[in-house]
């Protein structure tokens, strides 16, 4: 089954370390497309740069553009308010997407802008060594905190849930069928709002040999499940609403009309 | 295409502010997106394409910041759409990385820099010519050329704003309009022109043509199709090959990329390059000058017409890339050639750099207080070397 959906949906096979969650994620994501459309047409994938922002590039059989470090969302915006007709779907790591790209993170889910946004926590800089990254666990050991990370790690799924997102889950990608589910559902609304999952895929080259303890006490604390999902107008349809109560110009808009 | 203004209700005369111009002038190009940050002295242009860009079916978005400024007009741009964004200094510094990424992969937008005064936020938000090498240099590696205009009137924000979108359609690439806080903020009278030459950007007729680049070394600028047209676009930063695919270790592919990126603008530099000569013959002394500064040059050459100096000026209108051959051929006959810049002495690194050694160039440079160079100055000056 998963064979025939590549075979359909990707351009080259993946090749990612061994035991690595990006391939649940992105056989999650392409079982998804392919149970609610069957098809990629009009899907635009966007990445920043790390691991996970490999998912879909160059992999997915689509257009897909591979950003600067941190700024998906910001291109993604651009793509989704330029040609709202697009499914605009991006998938990056925690330290491109809540690292150096925070403040885009959050601004985006406050616009509720009409995208989908997976982002791939895997606990650590992988790509780059191993570092320090925005959600690393306490005490966990990286190459920038020998002796044990004393920093507080964001919580994502919460900062977007309370940035004004429209949908927001979390699972680990032990729990594949609840990701997958939650995929689809985001991959929906994201149609008509900000929505985001968070994939907990804690780094198996990088991470996990060196964290076995705080990764299982950081397993033991985690709230899973699907923290918001409402309905809101989102971006593009408040500019159109906005286009339409201030119509006195009398020109139609060519793209943004509804 | 061209665009028609009648049809637009507008009147051909207009009294405008510089970033009115600039604003404009962008839309009776087609420019249909802008997303920007509020920054003086070149705010104005994201409020008046709040207000403008709406009524004809275009897109204006206000960003977190700079930085996603440039990304969204880099997304928009890959649509199909024209885009641009507007800043000064400092917003321009953290648009540098986008600034790499638009020229790596091809993508046309126009980025106008209204310059103030630095380093850092200096004296906001007084005029300054001090990021014309930020231009040219400032996004890491800049091993690709860039295309940079300067313009010294308010007539002249609409036509090279126009232009500017123009060769970034034309070339696939990023192109900046350096203006700076006294043309944008000054108003003069324009007679707005009926028609612009207008062009757009070659799209491939078939799924089989490759995007980023051809076999072919004749063929410099590669079609650019949309997203959502099922070409399945692979666009990166990082170095590809014809087709977008990543190759991160093959020095061929890269060297083939980044030297045909570098070469789209140099093969094509004289019909980029746009400067305005006034060498009246038997001329010894010139000025070369862009930017609001060559206002006060134009002065000076009246009123050195009076001590009967004969006063040769050439305006850089093209800033990038540069205009080697054309500066040479200026300097040919005269013994000394003024700068004057609003920064330390900047282009006049590249003006020496054109000498023989039979034309002793000069820096007049001034800094800070948002303070011209004054016609009278550079006539002194003049006067002392004559």
């Amino acid at each position: 089954m998963i064979e025939e959906i590549h075979g359909k949906f990707l351009r080259v096979t993946p090749n990612f370390c061994l035991g690595c969650g990006n391939v649940i994620v992105l056989n999650s994501i392409l079982s998804e497309i392919e149970n609610l459309y069957g098809t990629m047409d009009g899907f635009v994938f966007l990445s920043g740069i790390g691991c996970a922002a490999w998912i879909p590039s160059p992999h997915i059989k689509a257009d897909t553009i591979h950003t600067t470090h941190g700024r998906p969302i910001t291109f993604a915006t651009g793509v989704k308010l330029a040609n709202p007709d697009l499914k605009v779907v991006v998938i990056s790591g925690e330290g491109d997407l809540a690292g150096i790209g925070g403040n885009h993170l959050i601004h985006a889910a406050r616009r509720n802008i009409e995208m989908t946004v997976i982002c791939v926590n895997n606990l650590v800089y992988g790509m780059t060594g191993g570092q320090l990254s925005p959600t690393t666990p306490q005490g966990a050991i990286t190459r920038t905190t020998l002796g044990g990370n004393i920093e507080y790690p964001f919580d994502l799924a919460g900062l977007v849930t309370n940035a004004g997102a429209s949908y927001v889950a979390r699972w680990t990608t032990a729990n594949k069928r609840q990701l997958q589910k939650s995929i689809g559902k985001a991959l929906k609304k994201g149609q008509r709002g900000f929505a985001f999952v968070e994939v907990i895929s804690p780094c198996t080259t990088q991470f996990t040999r060196r964290n076995l303890k705080a990764f299982q006490a950081t397993k033991d604390e985690l709230n899973l499940g699907e923290f918001i999902d409402v309905e809101r107008e989102g971006f593009v349809e408040r500019i159109r609403s906005s286009i339409r109560e201030n119509h006195s110009m009398g020109v139609k808009p060519c793209r943004l009309k509804s | 295409m061209e665009y028609n203004l009648e049809k637009d209700n507008h009147t051909k005369r207009k009294f405008w502010q510089g970033n009115e111009a600039i604003a404009e002038g962008a839309i009776a190009v087609g420019c249909r997106f802008f997303a920007g940050y509020p920054i003086t002295p070149s705010s104005r242009i994201l409020e008046d394409l709040s207000k403008r860009l709406p009524q004809i079916g275009g897109v204006c978005v206000q960003m977190e910041d700079e930085i996603a400024s440039l990304g969204a007009v880099i997304g928009a741009s890959w649509t199909g759409m024209k885009a641009m964004t507007a800043t000064s200094g400092p917003g321009f510094s953290l648009m540098q990385e986008n600034i790499g990424y638009a020229a790596m992969t091809e993508t046309p937008c126009v980025i106008v820099d209204v310059m103030r005064v630095g380093p850092s936020t200096g004296q906001a938000t007084l005029a300054s010519q001090g990021d014309v090498y930020q231009a040219r240099y400032g996004s890491h590696c800049p091993d690709y050329e860039i295309i940079t205009l300067v313009p010294s009137t308010v007539k002249e924000c609409y036509e090279l704003i126009i232009h500017a979108f123009n060769l970034a359609e034309q070339y696939r690439t990023p192109v900046i309009l350096l203006s700076d806080e006294h043309i944008s903020h000054m108003s003069e009278t324009i007679e707005i022109p009926e028609k612009q030459p207008i062009i757009n950007r070659k799209k491939p007729t078939s799924k089989d043509e490759t995007i980023f680049g051809s076999v072919s070394d004749d063929e410099l600028v590669p079609p650019m199709p949309s997203l959502g047209e099922g070409y399945n676009v692979l666009v990166t930063g990082s170095t590809h090959d014809l087709n977008g695919f990543r190759d991160t270790l093959n020095g061929d592919i890269h060297r083939k990329l980044v030297y045909r990126l570098a070469e789209k603008i140099i093969r094509n530099k004289e019909k980029i390059i746009k400067i305005e000569e006034n060498k009246p013959k038997g001329a010894e002394i010139g000025v070369v000058s862009y930017g609001s500064v060559s206002r006060a040059v134009w002065e000076a050459q009246e009123l050195a017409k009076e001590e009967n100096i004969k006063l040769a000026h050439l305006r850089l209108v093209t800033l990038w890339p540069f205009s080697d051959k054309e500066v040479i051929s200026f300097m040919g006959g005269l013994k000394n050639v003024i700068v004057p810049e609003l920064n330390s002495g900047l282009i006049v690194r590249e003006i020496e750099r054109c000498t023989n050694g039979k034309t002793n160039v000069h820096s007049f440079s001034k800094i800070g207080g948002g303070e011209p160079i004054t016609p009278g100055e550079l006539l002194d000056l003049v006067v002392s070397l004559s």
